[in-house]
């Protein structure tokens, strides 16, 4: 069986398949902690990960905790043709989160009213560029899957 | 013809001096191969060279007909170069390029680049989930963004909030391209007016795009012949000069989800086009038709931005008054492009850009001399200038 046919969740989503590069991210996601790889050797963080540096050329990286707060800097609303599993639910969305402590780092996610509510479960209002949100580690299919809820202030 | 300089070697030393096509469809009943030796022979016919004096190929890594196949198919003589191009639609331009450059070096004398793709009755790439890139779908598809189109959204709809956009701008464009298929018999959408009531009440695909921001699925193939400009001058048709090539991969640039960089609405246009116009002795406003790939609407303003024909920002407005119109500032996709002739990973648009240069296109630019044609914005892309 291939890595991406077990992707496939009971539901019909997509876990993620990550390669060596990714792995650690969604490790420490599994313990409800969002980190962004950076150079040990010139502290320039950088995403997706990737084995060095494109600034320094550095091999040696680590993972720096982030607050897990970002503002949404664009979304959309797929509706069908979709695969199964996201038809279902659609039109949900899909946010891209700028990270509050790193700038140019933007997560592709889902906003959702909260952690374990489907894809389809924010409010409209909630879903516009430059809302405050918030990291969720909802499980799909024993990986966490960071999501994004609207950060109340 | 213009002097050729030591700085510019490419420039204008080839020339495209065939086009063929078969019919566009959203089904057709052969074979991708056979319709790539029907398109093939038809450019060599058109050009008037014998297939084997063909000795160089070049074509999309999606290609599914290999060189061996087409070469022994229409009976090629001894091939001395070939070459693939990589990233879907943003390889359509390169493959005239590499040819161009070959030729100009030497490797070879009679190139032939093509493109056949039933993607009208084939599957949609992005239901194989076994085949996507693991790098960046670790990242954006178990969120649900999926396809192409939703992956261009998110840009859209930034592009939209930053710069004041409207869904008429990308009417202006879709309604551009439909019009001149209108005038377009072997285009798919010859018979189908567009009117801004259809466009508005269209389904949404992924908003906020709708049915009418998205190209054809289309079966059909097309091909190019390329020779020195020396022979081109024998050829059965008038010459269409090879002025400019570009490649553009830009740095840290991500691909169709170019969402990790400073600027994601700047896209490998901006770069291609910097090489472009580098080696060219004219600039965008001498620019009299422009044949823009098309896939999806919003790609039309990013790139007359990346190309220079206005400031960031400003392509959306460009779009207003008819200027994408003929007899507007600059005609857009005169065969109906991927939004409405057909969608064959933008080959269509290059032979368009060289009917234009001959006069023969069916919504012709009155003494157009000059044509920019593009690849797919947004990937690693490719770009030509063409001259008559």
């Amino acid at each position: 069986m291939s890595p991406m046919m077990r992707a496939t969740t009971d539901n019909g989503l997509l876990a993620p398949v990550p390669d060596a590069d990714g792995a650690p991210f969604w490790d420490f996601a599994a313990r409800g902690e969002l980190r962004i790889q950076i150079c040990s050797d010139c502290r320039e963080p950088r995403f997706p990960p990737r084995p060095c540096c494109p600034k320094c050329h550095s091999f040696t990286s680590s993972w720096r905790l982030t607050s897990g707060t970002g503002h949404i800097w664009s979304y959309v609303r797929p509706h069908p043709p979709l695969l199964p599993g996201y038809a279902a639910h659609a039109p949900y969305n899909v946010v891209l989160v700028e990270l509050a402590d790193a700038p140019g780092i933007r997560l592709v996610g889902n906003l959702v009213a909260s952690p374990d509510a489907e894809i389809d479960s924010a409010a409209p209002e909630d879903l516009r560029i430059g809302a405050a949100v918030r990291a969720v580690f909802p499980r799909v299919q024993g990986m966490a899957l960071p999501r994004w809820t609207p950060e109340r202030s | 013809m213009a002097m050729r300089t030591t700085a510019a070697p490419l420039k204008d030393a080839t020339a495209i001096v065939g086009i063929g096509q078969t019919p566009f469809a959203k089904q057709l009943p052969e074979s991708e191969k056979t319709l790539a030796c029907r398109a093939i022979l038809a450019a060599l016919d058109d050009a008037g060279i014998a297939p084997s004096e063909v000795d160089a190929f070049a074509s999309y890594t999606m290609e599914e007909t290999d060189e061996v196949e087409v070469a022994k198919s229409i009976g090629a003589g001894d091939v001395t170069f070939f070459s693939r191009v990589g990233y879907g639609g943003g390889g359509s331009c390169a493959t005239v390029a590499h040819l161009a450059a070959a030729i100009t070096t030497g490797q070879a004398t009679v190139g032939v680049a093509w493109r056949s793709r039933k993607r009208g009755s084939g599957p949609r790439p992005w239901r194989n989930t076994q085949a996507q890139l693991p790098t960046p779908a670790q990242w954006t598809r178990p969120y649900g963004l999926l396809r192409p189109v939703d992956e261009i959204a998110m840009l859209a709809r930034r592009y939209m909030h930053e710069y004041g956009a409207t869904r008429d701008h990308f009417f202006n464009v879709a309604l551009a391209c439909r019009n001149r298929a209108n005038q377009n018999p072997a285009a798919i959408m010859y018979d189908r007016p567009l009117t801004r009531e259809m466009y508005m009440t269209s389904r949404w695909i992924s908003e906020p795009l709708c049915l009418f921001d998205n190209c054809l699925e289309t079966d059909g193939a097309l091909a190019c012949v390329v020779v020195p400009a020396e022979r081109a001058r024998d050829c059965r048709a008038a010459p269409v000069y090879i002025h400019s090539v570009a490649q553009a991969l830009p740095a840290q640039h991500h691909g169709m989800v170019n969402y990790w960089t400073e600027s994601p609405l700047t896209g490998p246009s901006w770069t291609a086009a910097r090489h472009l116009w580098k080696h060219a002795d004219f600039g965008p406003c001498d620019v009299h038709v422009a044949q823009i790939y098309d896939a999806f609407t919003p790609l039309i303003p990013l790139s007359l931005e990346g190309y220079g024909f206005c400031g960031r920002g400003e392509g959306a407005a460009f779009t207003e008054g008819g200027a994408l119109e003929l007899g507007g500032r600059l005609p857009l996709n005169t065969g109906g492009g991927g939004l409405s002739e057909a969608y064959v990973h933008g080959f269509n648009l290059i032979n368009e850009g060289v009917r234009q240069l001959r006069g023969s296109s069916t919504a012709q630019v009155p003494g157009a001399a000059t044509c920019l044609v593009t690849a797919g914005e947004g990937v690693p892309t490719s770009a030509l200038l063409l001259r008559s």
